[in-house]
């Protein structure tokens, strides 16, 4: 299926939706009293959004608008995860205290856009379009961190993702200009006849691939090009941090997936991809995934900022998520698109519980945790436990059998180095996850500890988050079934 | 009703931990008469399998298996055999006294039994499970309420012992997982079943893999495997030098809690060797049995009872006795004889209940006198004469006496060792010399000598209390004198295991 701009319309349903819902909110911001409506309106136009995108999953493949972005399993999938993101972002901005304060049409639009262009990042199939989209992404992701008004820690973190985010794309242009002049094309079908014909460079290959994988990397978050993320996750606004850390992070494993796997690798018979580069991948990727989750974990031990040790959590969890990539074949990715859904679903819990407690407290160190379940706060210090030790690995939670088809992949391949350091890498994180527990359960409030209460909204999507958690660890058959149904991929 | 009996036993508690979490928090003898009630019916259905477990059939009993999640072969299989009948009775009977030992709790009280109840579930599960994910499920299922139940309701340095001994059991039971996976990937087809996994023991091979820097070693795959299993059990155990949790987490534990860690706990450690690395990995466990298992043990018993000697608090006290005790049932398991596996895994048993009643001993007089400071006493003897009674019956069994169940199993083990490792077994038997010298110059720093002024008035012993040690007596006596009662059970399926590793050993 190659269809041009008239007819791909018609395959076009979620992106239109999302996109006719942020003008939408912008506009009823100035016709409304009542701030709420507009979040509410927003939900709604995700929920129909990922009604239409469920309703085109597994249906047709295609390249659309004339071979700019591709529609496959693979990217609806990545669709329905920036979606649910922005969802349960949308839902727990509705109790967050520091979002209140803001201009809520414009933050709603932005998140909307945002979430749009992590659409076309999982569903690009030509380099100006994957460059575009990320762009889209990245600006969206600079207003919202430095969304805060009069607040220094947002804006520097604001700047600081700026200058990060301008070098990082700047080089992968670079890179993607490379392959252009190789080549002689930006689409990836064409990219992918050309590298396979031979008599390209394969050095120069390399070198493209590397400065690309910058562009990709810095969005993923992984060593080298981790600096920025710690800064602005602790000075964006929480909900913003926690559609950053799993909404940015999937959609540039999407982009990545896409690029380096269907885009310039080929599949073989039994399930491996073969790349074109006499390289080898896996040593490099492995070098940079054990690298990634061990200065992760390690430099989480020693934070004192709730947020900020959330976010050294997170380069660690990229860490763990590149295992998938190590193996070059379907299994791997399978498991990657498996951990990234859990993920999402722990890790947007846990920093509802830190937007919880920043809303009672309105700081966000260990301190304002101390003796949490003895506060009247009981729900979010459990649920808190339960993401904690998801996020570190243990069963019966979702974590856990993330981690376990990592591994399991990994293992497959004979890769025991990479799993025993990962494995050691678990035992680490669960020191510095349990301290929060810790102080949570095992600290005795003081007098000067204020009560910590929840809304009833909040409530309900700790609830929700916390069963999902808790269901994935015990049967997570259907979702396995639908990450093996997304590793499909459209190439010609 | 009988097709089930293992999934009633390990569900219920999770049933009573869902109604106890219903329960106001502030109704704490409505919350400690329930989960009290939670934990009868997996006694009685303990009784029932004891009555009803056919002694003669070394195989698996009472198996339900079900699919789980069926594109990975993973499957909810349980079953019982004479290895894990005695771990799943001790488990029932433990749990069920031990809602009473806690009784004294106060802070807390719907938190504590809700997590107690959620211990008990996955303490039941690890032994009766058959499928190694479900096994690995449970075994880490347990690690979390036992982290709070020390962290929250244990002594002053309980935050640092909650941890330890969190991380030290994590890091055994990732290496776990990764053997887990590493024998999923080599069984064909792919499963996760024990007894499949036992079938295709041949396959995992022994031809040597190059392990630098450790060439001369010559380990195949087999070996490698059965290393990180075993340093995941042997932190369990706690065998030497994976032991130094154990004593920070018993001496912070509260009472009931250092007797599960005690009784059942530690237990896990030695039934998975049996369970797992003895049948999967016949020939590895030949090449390494005398090292890591016979020559540890006998150091274990040393070493533990030399600790115990110079403690000054009585918890520290009981918690090395169990590292030298635990140690007996490693040096029996390393013997492939009838008698020392036999007297291994009866001691694992009679280890339960002796150091459960010593633990209790422990905290009727933490729970008077506030301290356990073994110099702080003297002449408690006079002042609680029951207590005295009760407690020299207890110190007595831990060192062997004749008439109860410690010596049996302790001389099957000597027994065991003398054929085949006879300076282990010398060496063993020294430490029972040890075990008596530290035991008895405990009861006489404690019980004998001048009374101390200050505990003059110190009320004697408790019918709830003496409710909790007088069945652990009772056990300890009908196996002292006639411990064909579990012996029975075992005897069928050691035999069989015995006879797997023995055509294998060097």
């Amino acid at each position: 299926m190659d269809l041009g701009n008239i007819e791909s319309l018609r395959f076009f349903w979620p992106e239109l939706i999302l996109g006719g819902t942020a003008l939408l909110v912008l506009a009823l911001d100035l016709l409304v009293e009542n701030k709420k409506t507009i979040g509410l309106v927003a939900l709604l136009g995700c929920f129909a959004s990922l009604a239409a995108t469920l309703a085109l999953y597994g249906s047709k493949n295609g390249w659309l608008f004339h071979r700019m972005v591709v529609l496959d399993n693979f990217s609806l999938f990545f669709k329905l995860v920036s979606l649910s993101a922005a969802t349960l972002v949308l839902w727990m901005s509705q109790s967050s205290r520091e979002v209140a304060r803001l201009h809520q049409g414009e933050y709603t639009t932005i998140l909307l856009t945002s979430a749009l262009g992590m659409f076309f990042m999982a569903s690009s199939s030509n380099l100006l379009m994957a460059y575009l989209s990320l762009e889209l992404v990245s600006i969206t992701s600079y207003i919202l961190t430095g969304f805060l008004p009069h607040n220094r820690r947002s804006t520097e973190a604001g700047l600081k993702y700026l200058i990060y985010g301008g070098v990082a794309s700047g080089t992968m242009i670079y890179g993607m200009s490379w392959i252009f002049g190789m080549t002689g094309g930006l689409d990836y079908a064409r990219i992918h006849e050309a590298l396979f014909q031979g008599g390209v460079n394969q050095l120069s290959v390399f070198i493209a691939f590397i400065f690309i994988l910058a562009g990709f990397g810095y969005k993923i978050v992984f060593v080298p090009f981790h600096m920025w993320s710690p800064d602005v996750y602790q000075g964006a606004p929480t909900p913003v941090t926690a559609f950053l850390s799993v909404g940015s992070n999937a959609a540039g494993v999407a982009i990545l997936i896409r690029f380096f796997f269907p885009g310039v690798s080929q599949l073989t018979d039994a399930g491996d991809w073969r790349f074109i580069s006499g390289v080898q991948w896996p040593h490099v990727l492995l070098t940079v995934s054990m690298v990634t989750m061990t200065l992760g974990n390690l430099s989480a031990l020693g934070q004192q900022n709730v947020k900020r040790l959330l976010a050294y959590s997170g380069i660690a969890h990229a860490g763990y998520i590149l295992m998938g990539l190590v193996v070059l074949n379907n299994e791997g990715l399978r498991a990657m698109l498996f951990y990234i859904v859990v993920y999402l679903i722990m890790n947007v819990g846990a920093f509802l519980v830190v937007s919880i407690v920043a809303n009672a407290t309105g700081k966000e160190d260990m301190e304002s945790y101390r003796g949490l379940a003895w506060r009247g706060a009981a729900l979010p210090a459990v649920c808190m436990a339960i993401f904690l030790f998801s996020l570190t690995g243990l069963p019966p939670f979702a974590g856990f059998i993330g981690k376990f088809f990592l591994f399991a992949a990994v293992i497959k391949q004979e890769f025991y180095l990479l799993a025993v350091v990962a494995v050691l890498n678990s035992v680490v994180s669960l020191y510095y996850y349990v301290r929060v527990v810790k102080v949570m359960f095992l600290d005795f409030p003081e007098p000067s500890d204020g009560a910590v209460s929840v809304t009833p909204d909040a409530a309900a999507l700790l609830g929700l988050l916390t069963t999902l958690t808790v269901l994935l660890g015990l049967y997570w058959g259907p979702l396995i079934r639908f990450t093996n149904q997304s590793v499909q991929f459209f190439i010609k | 009703m009988t097709d089930h009996v293992l999934t009633y036993m390990t569900f219920f508690p999770v049933a009573g931990m869902v109604a106890v979490l219903l329960l106001p928090s502030n109704r704490h003898n409505l919350i400690r008469w329930v989960s009290a009630l939670f934990t009868v019916p997996p006694l009685l259905l303990a009784v029932w399998l004891f009555q009803n477990f056919d002694r003669a059939n070394p195989g698996f009993q009472f198996i339900e298996k079900v699919d789980w999640i069926p594109a990975y072969n993973i499957q909810y299989f349980v079953g019982l055999d004479g290895i894990s009948i005695s771990m799943v009775l001790l488990t029932a009977l433990l749990s069920f006294l031990c809602i009473f030992a806690s009784w004294g709790i106060e802070k807390g009280v719907k938190g504590y039994f809700a997590l107690f109840l959620l211990l008990d579930a996955g303490m039941t599960g690890v032994f009766v499970a058959l499928d190694f994910f479900l096994f690995y499920i449970f075994w880490e299922v347990m690690l979390l309420p036992m982290y709070f139940l020390i962290g929250i309701w244990g002594g002053p340095r309980r935050e640092y012992a909650a941890i330890k001994f969190f991380l030290y059991t994590l890091f055994g039971s990732v290496l776990m997982l990764l053997a887990i996976l590493a024998l999923y990937f080599t069984s064909e087809p792919h499963t996760f079943d024990m007894t499949q996994l036992i079938a295709q023991s041949g396959k995992y091979g022994t031809t040597p893999i190059p392990f630098w820097p450790f060439d001369q070693l010559r380990w195949g795959f087999q070996h490698v495997v059965w290393m990180a299993l075993f340093i995941g059990f042997a932190i369990k155990i706690p065998a030497f030098p994976f032991h130094t949790w154990l004593p920070d987490a018993h001496v912070e534990a509260p009472t009931a809690i250092s007797v599960i860690l005690a009784g059942v706990l530690l237990k896990m450690g030695t039934y998975g060797i049996l369970r797992i690395n003895y049948p999967m990995f016949p020939e590895a466990t030949g090449d390494l049995a005398f090292w890591f298992l016979g020559a540890l043990g006998a150091w274990n018993i040393i070493y533990g009872a030399l600790c115990a000697m110079a403690q000054k608090d009585l918890k520290k006290l009981v918690a090395y006795s169990s590292v030298s005790h635990m140690g007996y049932v490693m040096l029996g398991m390393a013997t492939f004889t009838p008698h020392g596996i036999n007297g291994a895994v009866l001691q694992m048993f009679n280890h339960g209940t002796i150091t459960g009643m010593l633990f209790l001993m422990v905290g009727v007089l933490y729970d008077r006198a506030h301290h356990r400071d073994i110099e702080g006493f003297g002449g408690v003897a006079a002042i609680m004469p029951v207590y005295t009674g009760v407690s020299a019956f207890a110190i007595f069994a831990s060192m062997g006496l004749p008439g109860l169940s410690g010596f049996i199993s302790e001389v099957l083990v000597l027994l065991g060792a003398w054929q085949k490792y006879p300076l282990l077994s010398v060496l063993g038997a020294s430490g029972v010399i040890l075990t008596a010298g530290y035991l008895l110059w405990t009861v006489q720093r404690v019980f004998l000598g001048a009374t101390n002024e200050k505990y003059k008035t110190m009320p004697e012993i408790n019918g709830r209390e003496l409710f909790t040690m007088i069945p652990l007596a009772v056990i300890i006596l009908i196996v002292g004198v006639y411990p064909s009662v579990v012996l029975d059970l075992l005897s069928a399926s050691l035999e069989q295991l015995n006879q797997i590793v023995i055509p294998h050993l060097g």
